[in-house]
């Protein structure tokens, strides 16, 4: 399949440095804005990127809420963007984006790509373990950055 | 058969939507290829697709386009997306 052969893997994509669990969030724009931080922190984008992610819902709505409780938040890949990456925002307290079938979002995963294809590997892994509900459950509810990569490996290790 | 997988942007939950389809089309034993489309680039990818799968919300932005749209609530419950699949499928034969 090689338009999924992106050459990063999901543990590549997604450092400890990336990933926050009971991230505060009032509102939709600040869990996106959490997810944004942490792509900052991990070096894949600058500050201005959050802002590009919120556009993308202000414009096209909360579509990004794609299962229940948890949100991909993305934008295009722009000048901000300084490296492909992923970002792991647990929210300590749900918060409702407006989308009536997903509603309320517990986790938001940014999103920061360079182009079409370094980042499809590691969201197809991504893909593959979300639609696994007892792997979902348990990164969900994973307590710290470390367990949440210990799942994935896990995970990684079992596909081989 | 040849499905649309539509997204905002073409790069994030279309790639989600594309890899859970391919499994239900697997289920299904049906033969088809899913491609994916940003919302403005759909509507002239369509013209060439059986089928289109999407969000509620993208649903709407679209329109009335040539294919049927196959609305997915949840990205990644490949049961939900096998059955709207099959419902589709089966009404175009």
């Amino acid at each position: 399949m090689p338009e999924q052969s992106g050459s990063k893997s999901l543990l590549d994509l997604l450092p400890e440095s990336a990933i926050g669990i009971g991230m505060p969030a009032d509102d939709w724009r600040g869990a996106i804005g959490a997810a944004g931080s942490l792509l900052v922190d991990s070096g894949a984008t600058t500050g201005d990127y959050t802002g590009e992610m919120i556009e993308t819902v202000e414009k096209l709505g909360p579509y990004i809420v794609i299962i229940p409780g948890l949100a991909l938040a993305h934008a295009r890949p722009s000048p901000s963007v300084l490296h492909t990456g992923l970002s792991w925002a647990a929210l300590a307290t749900p918060v409702d984006f407006g989308n009536a079938q997903n509603d309320p979002v517990r986790l938001v995963v940014g999103l920061a790509a360079v182009d079409h294809t370094e980042h499809s590997g590691g969201l197809a892994q991504l893909a593959r373990m979300l639609s696994d509900t007892d792997r979902m459950d348990a990164l969900m509810t994973a307590s710290s950055p470390a367990e949440v990569r210990r799942i994935i490996s896990e995970y990684e290790g079992a596909e081989q | 058969m040849k499905l649309l997988a539509v997204c905002g942007m073409g790069i994030g939950t279309s790639i989600i939507l594309k890899m859970n389809a391919e499994k239900a089309l697997q289920r299904l034993g049906v033969d088809g290829d899913v491609e994916v489309a940003d919302i403005s680039s759909a509507r002239g990818a369509a013209s060439t697709a059986d089928l289109i799968l999407t969000s509620g919300e993208l649903a709407s932005e679209l329109g009335e386009v040539p294919p049927e749209i196959v609305v997915v609530d949840n990205f990644a419950d490949v049961d939900e997306i096998t059955q709207k699949l099959s419902s589709a499928i089966e009404a175009r034969s």
